[in-house]
């Protein structure tokens, strides 16, 4: 009987023991987390935060669906790995032998160095807990500064102004999220965020974090200014743990380095997740991913090959669909901006592929409330931002996704003015046919777009 | 309840949804956020099926739209009951 050890109960844990229990019935599965709220929906914490949900709907898995897949969930946190002795020490229970390993302990939020970041009221929303401390500090809170790019640090602002607190954002640039969003994009996003009464300072970065008696009592800013708040919410970035890897000899970059297997160099030790840097072909290089369902991807993917068969996992399109300041944004592939700032870390929901700079020329269409960009390739679409409108999403991620050839409208796509929705919709009803058609000839069932 | 208005009430809603649709989940961008389960008025487990990829072919479904409106990843859509019932690969 095979043993499996998991370590995290994060969706790349949960995903690999699904796998693993479709193919070994009688294998015994174990997953040690440090959470003690074992398995949540981590990207629901954002609507926990508005208040769109309680707190009991952030849990998709019940006690029974654990039994159901005979698997058993523990709460310590593993200190060592002996690849050697092929076992794991846990903190409290001690050694635990496995056959596979599986390392999916995720990301944390990176903490800055700033002086007085150790004060009460400096929040992050990286986990439960903390979004539970956000939530009892909010009440009494009546000012907050937010600091940081992309999407957390934008929950965090739009969660605490919906929580009544007064919210000033800080941006280190001229916009916001500059390293994926072009001008346009960000000016919209901007301008909602000030309709919604979000305080926005550009170019403003943090100096040092005041308090009295151990509490934030504001924040000193680079260019001198400061700015009164009990509460700041720091969301600048997120770091794969890679300790646990790294100090028993697994090779690691800036996650754990993995194989089309989700292997690492170790035997029997896979890696999968926010933690693992997994081979894109399309750049040609190894990158990280801050995004949910591509964990549960590489998650079922490790624990098939963990049980004995051996699929490589096929990387798929990066694509997140979320609201920024209420309006529904899909980004997916290759979205790079030039001016983007190169240092600039992954922040959670977030995918290093978005950054990379696509050869490709740019066609763009917008009105007040919805706007297309596409990154128009030599034959292919590389990538697409879509706000407002999500009608196309769905045809757009297959047409990137599976590279499929656009030359029939690549030409009338870069015309002056042209009608993007309207050209995309009519080739992607074409292309969905031309789909079916092939799939019938083949006798396999028709493709499923986007989802698999 | 007797057992015939059971079966009958099954059966409207049935017909319902098959004029109206079913609600159908992309799961390559689903977060198993919740919002969805939460709230259908049924109460059906909305978020389950777009775990397990699956239209949500449940008789009490009562198309009214709460799960596809709310999401916010646009996961959900309504799709005409004849294509969901080709086979799902
Ligand atoms: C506020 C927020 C918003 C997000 N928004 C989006 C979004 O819009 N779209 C999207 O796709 N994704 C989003 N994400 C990212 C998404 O949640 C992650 O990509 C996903 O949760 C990664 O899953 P994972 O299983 O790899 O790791 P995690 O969910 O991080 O789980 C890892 C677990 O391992 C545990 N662990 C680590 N080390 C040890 C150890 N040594 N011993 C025991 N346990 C250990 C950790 O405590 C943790 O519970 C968001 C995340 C947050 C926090
Ligand atoms: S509301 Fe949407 S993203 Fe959230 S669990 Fe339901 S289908 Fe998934
Ligand atoms: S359409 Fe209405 S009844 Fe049906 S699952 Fe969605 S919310 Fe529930």
């Amino acid at each position: 009987m095979r043993r499996y050890v998991i370590v995290g109960t994060g969706v790349a844990a949960v995903a690999a023991a699904e796998a693993i229990r479709q193919r070994d019935p009688s294998g015994t599965i174990v997953l040690v987390g440090m959470e003690a709220e074992g398995y949540y929906s981590r990207p629901g914490l954002a609507y926990y935060l508005t208040g769109e949900i309680p707190e009991a709907m952030l849990f998709p898995f019940r006690d029974a669906d654990f039994r159901r897949l005979q698997v058993q969930v523990v709460h310590d946190r593993v200190e060592g790995l002996d690849p050697a002795g092929q076992r794991v020490r846990l903190a409290r229970r001690g050694w635990l032998a496995y056959d596979r390993l599986l390392l999916a302990t995720g990301a944390r939020a990176a903490r800055p160095s700033w002086p007085g970041v150790d004060l009460e009221g400096v929040v992050y929303l990286d986990n439960l807990a903390h979004t539970r401390h956000v939530i009892r500090l909010a009440r009494k809170a009546k000012e907050a500064v937010v600091v940081g790019g992309g999407i957390t640090a934008l929950e965090l602002a739009e969660g605490l102004q919906a929580r009544r607190v007064r919210v000033h954002y800080l941006l280190r640039g001229d916009r916001y999220w500059r390293r994926v969003l072009d001008p346009v994009e960000s000016r919209l996003v901007e301008q909602r965020l000030a309709q919604m009464g979000i305080r926005l300072h550009h170019h403003t970065q943090v100096a040092e974090i005041l308090g009295h008696k151990g509490r934030v009592t504001g924040v000193r800013t680079q260019d001198g200014r400061v700015l009164r708040c009990q509460l700041v919410g720091i969301a600048v970035g997120i770091r794969p743990r890679i300790e646990l890897a790294r100090e028993a000899g697994i090779a690691t970059d800036r996650g754990i380095l993995v194989n089309p297997y989700l292997e690492t160099n170790l035997p029997h030790v896979y890696a999968a997740g926010d933690v693992a840097q997994v081979f894109d072909p399309r750049l040609g290089q190894h990158v990280l991913d801050s995004l949910w369902p591509l964990a549960r991807q590489q998650g079922m993917a490790a624990g098939a090959n963990m049980a004995g068969h051996r699929v490589p996992y096929r990387r798929s399109t990066p694509l997140n669909v979320t609201r920024l300041a209420h309006i529904t944004t899909a980004i997916m592939g290759q979205v790079g901006q030039r001016d983007a700032d190169p240092d600039a870390g992954l922040v959670r929901g977030d995918s290093e592929v978005w950054r990379a700079l696509p050869d490709a020329i740019l066609a763009q269409k917008s009105d007040e409330v919805n706007l297309i960009r596409l990154m128009v390739g030599r034959r292919t679409l590389l990538g697409a931002v879509v706000m407002g409108d999500q009608s196309l999403v769905r045809g757009l991620y297959t047409l990137i996704d599976r590279q499929v050839d656009i030359t029939p409208i690549r030409e009338r796509l870069l015309a002056p003015d042209a009608p993007l929705g309207d050209l995309l919709a009519a080739f992607w009803s074409e292309v969905q046919a031309h789909l079916r058609t092939a799939a019938a000839e083949d006798g396999s069932p028709p493709p499923r777009e986007a989802s698999g | 309840m007797t057992h015939w208005w059971k079966a009958l009430r099954a059966l409207f809603w049935q017909q319902k949804a098959r004029m109206d649709g079913v609600v159908v989940p992309d799961n390559s961008r689903c977060v198993q956020c919740g919002i969805c389960s939460y709230n259908c008025p049924i109460g059906i487990d909305v978020r389950r099926y777009a775990w397990e990829g699956r239209p949500i072919r449940d008789d009490h479904c009562v198309t009214c739209g709460q799960c596809v409106a709310r999401c916010p990843r646009g996961v959900l859509r309504f799709e005409a009951l004849a294509r969901t019932l080709q086979p799902t690969p």
